[in-house]
């Protein structure tokens, strides 16, 4: 039984190199190409949303199991998620089956140029054809411009692109759709045919385009929308197992767009709401899960009076306000904690362990997070923690001291740059605890009080003077 | 509680000697419990500031000590003793281990340091908001420890109860509360207690505890004057009393040796410890009484006929000796400038010399002289029961009691210099209204156990009081007298906490004499427990409604029962601390001073220190001058933001324009070009139309009042209750960078300096007046 297993395994991966190799030669020798590409970007906060559908074909002569990817180096770091789907039947029945994406490295790519490959579900046999729909979101993408505006002036944002798709194959037709917040649009660049509709760009339809071929164009627009950049959120959640999860997140919040110039005037700013800082911003939303209990928003210097709490069965909402107003560069750091019952979270897997059901992402919406740290803090006692993320996370271990800990609880650290809410999916940490550890400390307590009254005892009885009475 | 007692009295009357030790057993149980209650209800009451607002620090100086703690708590002792603090007092800075009083910083650093070796993570914060209270439940106990050894336990745990919730110490220790104070007054009275206790033991351990203690209070608080100078006064009074004894002479020796030694280990006291004039009284008193105790010595080995030789000639060559140390010691005090006293205590013994010299220390509101109604709010019918108490501690007169009865007079005197030594009146108060209280009710319950039997004409207890009078042992009297102080003083506070009424329990013993109508002993203890009940209630009031404010947050009841926050303070402190540079300077007031440091984490010219007069005159100079000229200034001294609190728009009355006045005094204290009376018209402060046009011109009426005719259009100022005489004017060297929500922390940064090409004549003029004004400061400020 096993041998036949790993024999198979083994066969798996022959079959797996082997058409990697494949594929390598095949998209070098052009033997996928795309008949139609539509790609509609969506600038309308502070995030792009890109959503790509291809329509690829396989003109070679082996089957391809993969499509590569390419991004040009400006979005490459920008990148924050790209997801893909195969898409299968016609309009109404349309059924989506997500596919696997990975980084990967293509050697006649253009420098700098950063390729994800595509892993179909079925092989692409010769002459079929497939439709693919890719969504990525790229951040800090849109650039203020200008850099520093003053209260009064609204926000102009540049978008850079390419109006033809980076693509290693060639593409028979592409279209592209920029989507920008309002009418606004200052100046873009014409790349023929181009079209400007209310809101909307469109670039193409173009013809017959070579691989990775490029023609870089310009948009400038009006984007009020806020710009809430958290630099750094840690969030922590700590387990314990008498029924509690306590989750403490500490952000620090920034405005990412252009940078407010001069004074700010807070008669400008109360009177004339409409049109004066319009592109700052004082309110944030927090989702949190439903039945939180016990929500605090703080910074270092006390508590931050400005918060409202909405709770139903199914979610709770907090709204919250900085202790200031938000403008271009102005930064906030600020803390928000909550308790949520542990058997909403908590679950026991079927061999044994137990396991953490929790989102990974951060709560406030419209957020992008340059920098993310989840801490999840296991009870004294647990061992060989192991965290299961659906996206690359790095990962590592540390030790907390809490509440009369002895050895400390194992602490899970999981750090991912460039986090957008798309990020918010569940992840799952495993764990194996012996529930004898949760009597320790009441254990340790009682023993104490124990022997407090038992030198108590001892000193009323024990006759310690010198000189016999 | 009511059963453990009655268990108590029933053994009592069947059993014979035996269930009395059993019952004093009982009784110190129901004490412990009592006093473990007391604790827990004097740090209760004043966690109404944590429930009302939230855990936070309040005021100012609690946050400088904060800071400071946070400091210890990081970078350990080493470093605290050593820090010089460069972000206050800029350019100068101000070495903060050398300046404070350690003891607060010290006891909660350590409480914080104990709590995280056990793996219990509270922050620095928590430790600080609650080191009060704890503290404060500390200080009942040490007045109960007084108390008792003073008058027994029953008047201890009267005072205890009391002193629990006295408004007056309720004000300076609710939960955030971080100041010395809180600590000071446990230490103060813990001292008089191991000073009494050594009066009436003799016993050195105590002596060296006594010392220990003195140290702590050192620590704490500069009120520890207030002791090197009270003990020797009661040894003083007992000496000439004719009370002394070996007793008193260990209870005061070693304290001096060892409180001086320990006292200048603290370096904020150091070499003042034996230079300065508040010290000399006890070094005075030392010698007297080492003086009395040789001439006793000596009484006691000659002969009365010798001894009387002796004397005459001790004291003509004594009394020769004596004038001239004195003639030296007054000159020696003479030559200083403050007479060897520092400008607080001078205040304390002259109370117009600060408002004649230091305007600094007058105008602090503390340091005023309190009115009636602080009185009777802050210590409430304990006015009224300490005469009882001084009566009381009459009969009999003790060494213990005379002190006491000297430590209530000195500290009203206190108190009615400066409100803020109302701290110090309120443990005397608690004191000696817990003697009262109790004495009162010994002598009214015993009226009553007197009576009761013989109308209730139980045959038992009758008998048992026949058969038992006969047999009083002379020994057994203090004893029974003991219990029965204590069991009233129970049944006080009890009533006084639950208003129940509780049948007097006879007892066995009863002193015949001094027996009141039962009537109007009935009438007399419920209206006793009436008081006790009224104090109750206006303690309660006052810990939940006057005194728990934090001061930072400020809250208005909307008509609708709504709660509105005014969190205008650290919106402005957060602003700073995130979106200026680190190193920049902030100019504001010297009140916020320590809140800039602690909460924005920038540096700031002048603190609430108060140490350099000089340096606040400048920045009271700048707010007062017009606009280029506090650019001058502001700008010679690195400036970059000017912080102003404004409560024009919401009404918020402690704001800088009605501070302002003591700035101009202050400022022109030091620089005579600013006059008071330019300020003023026809000797009125206004800010409306008729006022001055230096008053309209200054910095501090522009940036207060900059734009503030753009909210309502007429610029109606709702704390003067006027409209403001100039609404509509630029500003040219200032610009406005944050203003808070209800605007009540307006900041202003520093315009850049112009371009140089535009006239040298210009530059050059500019530059001679910041030169001649920094000669002006260099001439009277030391550091420069």
């Amino acid at each position: 039984m096993e041998a036949s297993l790993r024999a198979q395994r083994t066969a798996a991966l022959l079959i797996f190199a082997f058409l990697s190799l494949l594929a390598v030669s095949s998209s070098a020798a052009q033997e996928i190409q795309i008949l139609n590409a539509e790609r509609r970007i969506d600038l309308s906060s502070q995030i792009a949303i890109v959503f790509l559908t291809l329509k690829v074909e396989n003109t070679g002569k082996a089957a391809a199991s993969e499509v590569l990817l390419s991004f040009p180096p400006t979005e490459a770091d920008h990148l924050a998620e790209v997801k893909a789907q195969a898409a299968s039947g016609k309009k109404r029945k349309k059924t989506h089956v997500p596919l696997d994406v990975k980084p990967t490295d293509v050697p006649d790519a253009p420098k700098g140029a950063k390729c994800f490959r595509i892993a179909l579900l079925n092989p692409l046999s010769p002459g079929e054809t497939s439709t693919i729909e890719v969504l990525y979101m790229l951040t800090h993408s849109m650039e203020p411009f200008p850099a520093e505006i003053s209260q009064s002036e609204p926000q102009l944002v540049y978008y850079r692109d390419s109006a033809y798709i980076l693509s290693p194959y060639r593409i028979k037709q592409q279209t592209t759709f920029i989507k920008t917040p309002s009418t606004n649009v200052l100046s873009f660049s014409r790349v023929e045919p181009t079209n400007r509709a209310g809101m909307e760009l469109k670039y193409g339809p173009y013809e017959d385009r070579p691989a990775y071929s490029f023609s870089p164009v310009l948009v400038h627009f009006e984007n009020n929308n806020p710009f809430a950049v958290v630099e750094e959120l840690v969030r922590e959640v700590e387990i314990s197992h008498w029924g509690n999860l306590q989750i403490t997140e500490h952000y620090t919040l920034a405005h990412g767009g252009a940078k407010l110039k001069g004074v700010f005037s807070r008669v400008d700013y109360q009177s004339r709401p409409g049109a004066s800082g319009v592109s700052s911003f004082k309110n944030l939303l927090a989702r949190l899960p439903a039945r939180v209990h016990s929500v605090y928003y703080r910074d270092e210097i006390g508590n931050i009076s400005s918060s409202r709490l909405r709770t139903d069965s199914r979610k709770s909402e907090l709204e919250i306000e900085p202790r200031y107003p938000l403008f271009g560069g102005w930064k906030s750091t600020f803390v928000i904690g909550y308790g949520l019952p542990l058997e909403d979270f908590l679950f026991e897997s079927t061999d044994g362990k137990r396991y953490l059901n929790f989102t990974f992402g951060c709560p406030l919406s419209g957020t992008v997070v340059d920098k993310l740290t989840v801490k999840v803090v296991l009870p004294e006692g647990s061992k060989d923690p192991s965290a299961v993320v659906p996206f690359p996370v790095e990962q590592h271990m540390e030790t907390k001291y809490s509440y009369l800990d002895v050895v400390g609880r194992p602490v899970l650290v999981l750090e991912k740059k460039n986090v957008v809410p798309e990020h918010n999916t569940l992840f799952q940490v495993y764990y194996s605890f012996n529930p004898v550890f949760m009597l320790a400390e009441p254990l340790m307590l009682v023993s104490t009080v124990f022997f407090l009254f038992a030198a108590c005892v001892a000193y009323l009885h024990i006759d310690v003077s010198i000189r016999k009475r | 509680m009511a059963s453990p007692e009655s268990a108590v009295n029933g053994p009592t009357m069947t059993a014979g000697a035996a269930s009395k030790s059993l019952r004093n057993a009982f009784g110190g149980v129901i004490a412990f419990i009592i006093l473990v209650l007391i604790g827990v209800l004097a740090f209760s009451i004043r966690l109404f500031s944590v429930i009302k607002y939230e855990s936070v620090i309040h005021e100012f100086d609690p946050y400088f000590n904060y800071r400071v703690t946070q400091f210890l708590s990081k970078n350990g002792i080493y470093d605290f003793w050593n820090w010089f603090d460069d972000r206050t007092w800029y350019p100068l800075g101000r070495v903060i281990g050398g300046t404070v009083y350690p003891g607060l910083t010290l006891t909660a650093g350590t409480i914080w340091k104990v709590v995280n070796s056990l793996n219990i993570p509270l922050s620095v914060e928590t430790v600080c908001v609650f080191t009060a209270p704890i503290f404060s439940a500390f200080a009942s106990w040490a007045a109960y420890l007084l108390t008792k050894e003073v008058k027994g336990p029953g008047a201890g745990l009267t005072a205890a109860a009391l002193l629990a919730m006295v408004p007056s110490y309720i004000s300076r220790s609710v939960a955030g509360s971080y100041d010395n104070e809180a600590v000071a007054i446990f230490a103060l009275v813990f001292t008089f207690y191991l000073y009494i206790k050594t009066l009436n033991t003799g016993s050195l351990f105590y002596a060296t505890l006594n010392a220990l203690a003195y140290f702590y209070m050192v620590c704490s608080w500069g009120g520890y004057t207030f002791i090197i100078n009270l003990i020797p006064m009661h040894v003083l009074l007992c000496i000439v009393t004719g009370r002394y004894s070996s007793r008193l002479y260990i209870a005061y020796a070693p304290l001096v040796v060892l409180g001086t030694l320990l006292a200048s280990l603290v370096p904020v006291v150091g070499f003042n410890a034996v230079l300065t004039s508040e010290h000399f009284a006890s070094f005075l008193v030392f010698i007297i009484i080492h003086v009395v105790a040789l001439a006793y010595y000596i009484k006691g080995i000659l002969s009365p006929k010798m001894f009387k030789v002796a004397v005459t000639l001790v004291v003509s060559v004594g009394l020769a000796v004596c004038c001239a140390v004195i003639a030296i010691l007054i000159a020696v005090v003479a030559s200083s400038p403050t007479k060897g006293w520092s400008g607080r205590s001078l205040t304390l013994l002259d109370p117009t010399y600060a408002s004649k010299y230091i305007p600094i220390i007058a105008s602090v509101s503390e340091h005023q002289p309190p009115t009636w109604p602080s009185y009777f709010m802050d210590i409430n019918v304990l006015a009224f029961l300490v005469p009882a108490g001084i009566i009381a501690c009459f009969m009999p007169l003790t060494d213990s009691s005379s002190f006491v009865i000297l430590y209530i007079v000195t500290s009203v005197y206190f108190s009615g210099v400066m409100v803020r030594l109302m701290l110090v009146l309120a443990p005397a108060a608690c004191i000696l209204s817990g003697i009262a209280l109790s004495e009162a009710f010994n002598v009214l319950t015993r009226s009553i156990k007197f009576q009761l039997p013989g109308i209730a004409g139980n045959p038992s207890i009758a008998s048992e009081e026949n058969g038992s009078s006969t047999v009083v042992a002379p020994n057994d009297i203090p004893k029974t007298e003991e219990a029965a102080k204590e069991k009233p003083a129970k049944k006080n506070r009890k009533k006084e906490k639950e208003n129940v009424e509780k049948k007097p329990t006879p007892s066995k013993t009863e002193k015949r004499l001094l027996v009141l109508p039962l009537e109007a002993s009935v009438i007399a203890v419920l209206l006793l427990v009436l008081l006790g009940a009224f104090y109750v209630v206006h303690c309660v009031w006052a810990a939940a409604e006057a005194y728990s404010a934090p001061s930072i947050v400020l809250t208005s009841h909307s008509n609708d029962g709504g709660l509105h926050v005014f969190d205008d303070f650290r919106e402005a402190y957060s602003w700073l601390s995130h979106n200026t540079d680190v190193d920049d300077k902030v100019a504001s007031w010297w009140d916020y001073g320590y809140q800039t440091t602690a909460m924005a984490n920038r540096t700031v010219l002048v603190d609430n220190n108060t140490w350099n007069n000089t340096h606040i005159a400048t920045v009271g100079t700048a707010m007062s001058s017009p606009e280029k000229q506090a650019w001058e200034i502001f700008h010679s001294l690195d400036v970059k933001y000017v912080l102003v609190v404004f409560g024009g728009v919401v009404g918020y009355p402690s704001d800088d324009i009605n501070k302002f006045l003591w700035m101009v005094r202050i400022g022109g204290g030091v620089f005579p070009h600013i006059k008071e009376p330019d300020y003023l018209r026809d000797g009125q402060y206004r800010i409306d139309a008729q006022a001055t046009p230096t008053m309209l011109n200054c910095l501090m009426y522009k940036l207060s009042y900059f734009r503030f005719v753009e909210t309502d259009g007429k610029g109606f100022d709702r704390v003067r209750r006027t409209e403001i005489g100039k609404k509509h004017f630029k500003l040219t060297h200032f610009e406005e960078v944050f203003t808070t929500h209800h605007w009540m922390v307006r900041i202003y940064k520093l315009k850049p300096q112009r371009n140089r090409i535009r006239g040298k004549t210009k530059k050059s003029k500019s530059s001679r007046s910041v030169s001649s004004k920094r000669d002006v400061r260099g001439k009277r400020n030391p550091w420069h």
